[in-house]
């Protein structure tokens, strides 16, 4: 059992007053929180071990490269990945799939080939695709969700043919929480020997993944939603494809052999991280990993999943309110809209109260676009949340709707 | 000049006379949205694209003519909030002339407290308005 009221004591931030009340932070879609233990490593690390790595024969440079080759080491561990060389640092998500649609669209996507995205994507897993896209002829197809928020599989399966090369889907939507049923999603592409993009950014937060089990691909995240440092990301991908795909970046690093007649490439996961990383947050994102670890995926997910029934139980007993995003199967991610008050105005006044929320968008027009509104509220919850966070997010509704009434 | 028209400095001392009796934000921000809804409503053939101010969480059209030597700005905005300060703007620059919007900063915004509108982050679209204000003034003077 575990104590959940000191886990939340150990987030720092979280004893922030905002206008004179107790901050109530539900944007952890946006970004989540580092606890004190992650904190504190990234000020150790640079008191006393800070090097550039890969290269140095001195004592710092070699206990620096062990320490952020260590974090390789737990994010192939936490995702159950076959081998450390498939664990390719990036900057986070955005770089991840735009790596992968440039090095891997660039080799493997021709003229009339096929790319199928859904609807609920992150412009992160659009916008990448349309330019290899553009660039190679291929043309992009699209699941689209069904009233729910879920995707709608029987249009997927249509989809699906001989020229489908790519697949790149969310496996939790940022903006509606869908968890969506990837391994379905997988092996219907590899039906067809269609290749797996998931992205993960906003699974690996809040739930056990075993890529061993799910075989995708490829597969992505970032640090920031882990409790981990902003700029940080991986890349997880299948060791065949990533040695015939070509370099995305040149530079240190990334080199075997380097002469003006020609250059050879290092070896996987090296190839793809030209020049000098962010050291400390690969070192600083070990240290999330084990304090994620240490409380248990799954016991993140039950905690998250009590969160989410203790709101809706609130929700209910408020009025004038739509909810978008209703699957049985989501996140605790609660994205709504108060009649016609704009989400913009709603965020301004939560804010009043403490209630840090987004509003807007959340980088997925298609969404907006496919219900036919101009954005909408969104709380995203984390473990270290509690009742008081959503009794103040249930009041703070309360009082916006009188402030506009 | 046809009619007299009041100085963008004694706008801006009016209104921050005005805000000074308001007691709280909640009174702060009613006025606001009830200086927005008395906006003049802005004809629908000038919602174009053209008209959208950009880097706005919320839609913002801007619409700009220049006539008599002076500047007529007619603005709408989706949100109520943001509708209310770009109505403030409008009042501020509205039929005054390119010089005098260039060489007058809206200082007022800070001085009613509402200056977290300004900032980059808040994507509201209010600093894009004023730059956006600015810009017409520049090609109107030229």
């Amino acid at each position: 059992m575990q104590d959940w009221n000191n886990i939340r004591n150990q987030f720092p931030v979280l004893k922030t007053q905002v206008n004179g009340y107790a901050l109530s932070y539900l944007d952890n879609g946006a970004s989540s929180q580092m606890p004190e233990s992650v904190i504190t490593r990234l000020a150790s690390y640079h008191q006393h071990e800070h090097a550039n790595i890969h290269r140095g024969v001195h004592y710092l440079s070699q206990t620096a490269t062990t320490t952020y080759e260590e974090t390789r080491r737990l994010v192939a561990d936490f995702l159950n990945a076959e081998s450390l060389e498939q664990i390719i640092f990036t900057t986070g998500t955005t770089d991840s799939i735009n790596l992968v649609a440039e090095s891997w669209g660039s080799s493997f996507l021709s003229d009339g080939d096929e790319i199928i995205l859904s609807e609920m994507e992150h412009h992160a897993n659009i916008v990448p695709w349309q330019m290899i896209a553009q660039k190679t002829g291929a043309n992009i197809k699209v699941i689209p969700l069904l009233d729910n928020g879920e995707l709608d599989l029987d249009i997927y399966a249509n989809l699906l043919n001989e020229r489908t090369k790519m697949v790149a889907v969310v496996h939790v939507s940022n903006t509606l929480g869908t968890v969506n049923p990837v391994s379905e999603i997988i092996a219907m592409a590899k039906n067809v020997g269609a290749r797996v993009l998931i992205d993960g950014a906003q699974a690996t937060p809040h739930m056990a993944v075993n890529l061993q089990e799910l075989g995708a691909d490829f597969y992505t995240f970032s640090a920031h939603k882990m409790c981990g440092p902003t700029g940080f990301g991986v890349l997880y991908g299948n060791k065949s494809l990533l040695e015939a795909m070509p370099p995305y970046r040149g530079g240190g690093d990334m080199i075997d052999k380097v002469s003006f007649s020609g250059t050879t490439y290092n070896d996987l996961p090296h190839k793809f991280e030209a020049g000098t990383p962010p050291i400390a947050s690969g070192v600083v994102f070990g240290e999330a990993l084990r304090y994620l670890n240490k409380i248990g995926m799954d016991e993140i997910a039950q905690r998250e999943s009590y969160l989410l029934k203790y709101a809706m139980k609130g929700f209910k007993s408020l009025q004038r309110l739509q909810l978008f995003g209703t699957s049985n199967n989501k996140t605790a991610v609660i994205s709504f809209l108060l009649d016609d008050i704009h989400p913009t105005d709603a965020g301004t006044i939560l804010d009043k109260y403490g209630v840090a929320v987004r509003t807007g968008h959340h980088c997925t027009q298609p969404i907006m676009e496919r219900f036919g509104i101009p954005g909408t509220i969104r709380a995203s919850l984390s473990f270290y949340n509690n009742e008081a966070d959503i009794d103040a997010l249930i009041n703070g509704i309360k009082e916006t709707q009188s402030f506009f009434n | 000049m046809s009619q007299s028209k009041v100085s963008i400095v004694d706008i801006q001392n009016r209104i921050v006379r005005e805000f000074s009796l308001l007691e709280d934000w909640t009174e702060r921000y009613k006025y606001i949205i009830k200086f927005g809804s008395k906006l003049p409503h802005l004809d629908s053939s000038k919602k174009v694209e053209n008209n959208i101010v950009k880097g706005c969480q919320s839609q913002v059209w801007l619409h700009a003519e220049f006539s008599d030597g002076k500047i007529i700005f007619e603005a709408d905005s989706d949100a109520a909030i943001t509708k209310g300060l770009v109505a403030l703007m409008v009042h501020l620059y509205s039929h005054q002339t390119p010089s005098a919007i260039l060489s007058t900063e809206p200082t007022f915004i800070t001085e009613i407290g509402m200056h977290e509108h300004l900032s980059p982050t808040r994507a509201n679209g209010l600093a894009s308005m004023v730059k956006q204000m600015k810009i017409y003034a520049l090609a109107f003077s030229s």
